[in-house]
């Protein structure tokens, strides 16, 4: 039985819509109810939807032996899993926006406001550039704005909400999908269960 | 010692001991605290975690002992021949996203002095000994450093790209291996090359196979003629099914040289034992001899297994003012000498207990 997170939200679905093509189908999950845990045995899968942030957390404890995560969660917090696949869904990117015509001068420290700190610190440690980093939990768009940070490291998909906000893109990080992890333990003893999904699902994708 | 007294990490504690005893490892001691320096000067050896540090009376900056190897490489001498050691210690360190400050126990062993290929063998026969104790179901991933860094020098590419190859070796994670290979214009040839090594895992002879015509420089071809000679030692003493090639271990490079290896248990959800030889770090060190060893992590193993009991003791006795004492005491000394346990009370709270023995108010219900 191979356990797998999925996170909860429209990529989970879409996720979980390819494995069901794969042939990993659990018709359970379908079902309009309250259920955490689904589980088809002739198929050998058991799925749960947990929140997007923590799948990395489900499959490094072993909770799950694989899951659905997006690049972003990977870099962010360094989970020491294996990366299978790239799933070629959920395609955005980790970018710098700021207010349109903002240009950083270099003379004073940036100020950066995010929800990827550790992004945001390598990202500018890279290039030298000193920042003060401001940890936001959510509507990171708001901080240029109002003054808060000069600009923000957050992920953007279309960009419609920066254009909405008179933001744009400064410059890109790096780019973001979700990808199929597995748990290192679980991969040794669940290996060939786990290299049939993930060749079952590459097929589907390339 | 009543194996139901022991906790199953203790268990295993004492099996280790004896085990490295048996192979002429002696015990090794040492103290809680180090001067910092000494973990300052090799810091990237410790894996990942912080340091917890404190002042002494002097004003020194002390450390509680991280890890153990360091302290033993820094007390050892070349001038003493070989030198074989196993120790069972609790080290300290700042653990994670949390930040808290964790105590590891550990047992490890390590052989300093001239390495060669039995030397190695002995190692990683202890180290599948070691994973057998705690569980039958196990997998002892071994890779070769040699035969990385062999393949990776006839990349011709700058310290850039290593750098950055290593950590996806370790996620196994081909797509974004083979976009570096784009990115650092790496021949087809030699990009095949590095895919192939990062999907290479399993049985020891089908690896092999698919490893040797990857061996084409005088380096490589070496480590490959140990590795094969190493796995044909392990397929003599029973150990072959158990070892899994796996280049996906990959310890820090400016530490280690050769042989690098992890231990999986099945219902242990990351690897419980951890080694190679590190003659580099020896070098940095400034030791001219060798050396490998490994430790086996005993807080994961906390819970393994282990059968939760449905109750705290055999019998509990409740007595209350009109108890006769004599008789009471009686009756505790015929439970304890039947090997059963006692808690003496007066009023059962919350013990959970398979009899009952009531003296209360005069009487001797069971």
């Amino acid at each position: 039985m191979i356990n797998i997170a999925l996170p909860k939200g429209r990529l989970g679905e879409k996720v979980y819509a390819t494995f069901e093509k794969a042939g990993y189908d659990c018709p359970s999950i379908k079902e309009n109810n309250r259920k955490l845990i689904f589980e088809n045995p002739e198929k050998g899968v058991r799925y749960f939807w947990v929140k997007p942030s923590d799948v990395s957390i489900y499959v490094e404890r072993g909770a799950a032996d694989i899951g659905v995560c997006g690049k972003d969660i990977l870099t962010e917090y360094s989970p020491d899993v294996y990366e299978l696949l790239d799933l070629k869904t959920g395609v955005c990117s980790m970018a710098v926006a700021a207010k349109k015509g903002f240009h950083d001068d270099g003379e004073t420290t940036l100020k950066v406001a995010t929800k990827f700190v550790r992004c945001a610190k390598a990202f500018y440690a890279k290039k030298g550039r000193d920042i003060d980093v401001i940890k936001l939990n959510g509507s990171i768009e708001l901080a240029p704005i109002l003054g808060l940070s000069d600009v923000i490291v957050d992920i953007v998909e279309t960009g419609t909400t920066l254009k909405e906000n008179d933001l744009e893109v400064v410059e890109k990080v790096f780019p973001i999908s979700a990808r199929l992890i597995a748990n290192k333990s679980s991969f040794k003893f669940k290996t060939k269960e786990i290299e049939k999904l993930a060749e079952e699902v590459k097929k589907l994708i390339d | 010692m009543s194996e139901t007294i022991l906790k199953e990490e203790e268990r295993i504690a004492y099996a280790l001991r004896s085990l490295y005893r048996q192979y002429g490892y002696l015990p090794y001691k040492m103290s809680k605290f180090e001067a910092y320096d000494l973990y300052v000067a090799n810091k990237d050896f410790l894996v990942g975690d912080g340091v917890i540090t404190f002042n002494d009376t002097d004003g020194k900056l002390l450390a509680l002992k991280p890890d153990v190897t360091l302290s033993i490489i820094k007390n050892s001498s070349d001038e003493n021949g070989k030198q074989k050691v196993y120790y069972h210690e609790n080290v300290y360190r700042i653990s994670g996203e949390t930040k808290q400050f964790k105590e590891i126990p550990q047992v490890g062993l390590e052989c300093i002095g001239e390495i060669g290929v039995y030397e190695v063998f002995e190692t990683l026969l202890l180290a599948a000994k070691s994973l057998e104790k705690i569980s039958p179901e196990f997998v002892l991933d071994v890779s070769h450093l040699g035969i990385l860094s062999a393949t990776l020098e006839e990349f011709a590419c700058d310290s850039a790209f290593q750098r950055e190859v290593m950590p996806l070796l370790a996620e196994k994670n081909l797509h974004e291996a083979a976009a570096l290979c784009d990115k650092y214009s790496v021949d087809g040839q030699n990009k095949e090359k590095l895919l192939t090594i990062i999907r290479a895992y399993g049985n020891i002879n089908e690896t092999l196979s698919v490893l040797a015509p990857l061996c084409t420089s005088e380096r490589a071809k070496e480590s490959f003629e140990e590795l094969k000679m190493l796995c044909a030692l392990l397929n003599g003493s029973g150990y072959g099914d158990k070892i899994r090639l796996d280049f996906s271990v990959v310890n820090d490079m400016k530490y280690y040289n050769g042989i690098v290896f992890k231990g999986f248990v099945d219902g242990i959800c990351e690897g419980v034992l951890s080694g190679g030889q590190y003659n580099k770090l020896m070098t940095r060190m400034h030791r001219k001899s060798g050396a490998i060893g490994f430790a086996v992590y005993l807080d994961l193993l906390q819970g393994f297994k282990k059968q939760k009991p449905a109750y705290d003791v055999d019998v509990l006795v409740l007595y209350d003012e009109q108890t006769d004492m004599e008789t009471l005491s009686k009756q505790v000394l015929s439970i304890t000498e039947s090997g059963k346990s006692v808690n003496v009370r007066k009023a059962a709270d919350k013990v959970r207990y398979d009899k009952l023995l009531d003296l209360r108010k005069g009487g001797a219900n069971v």
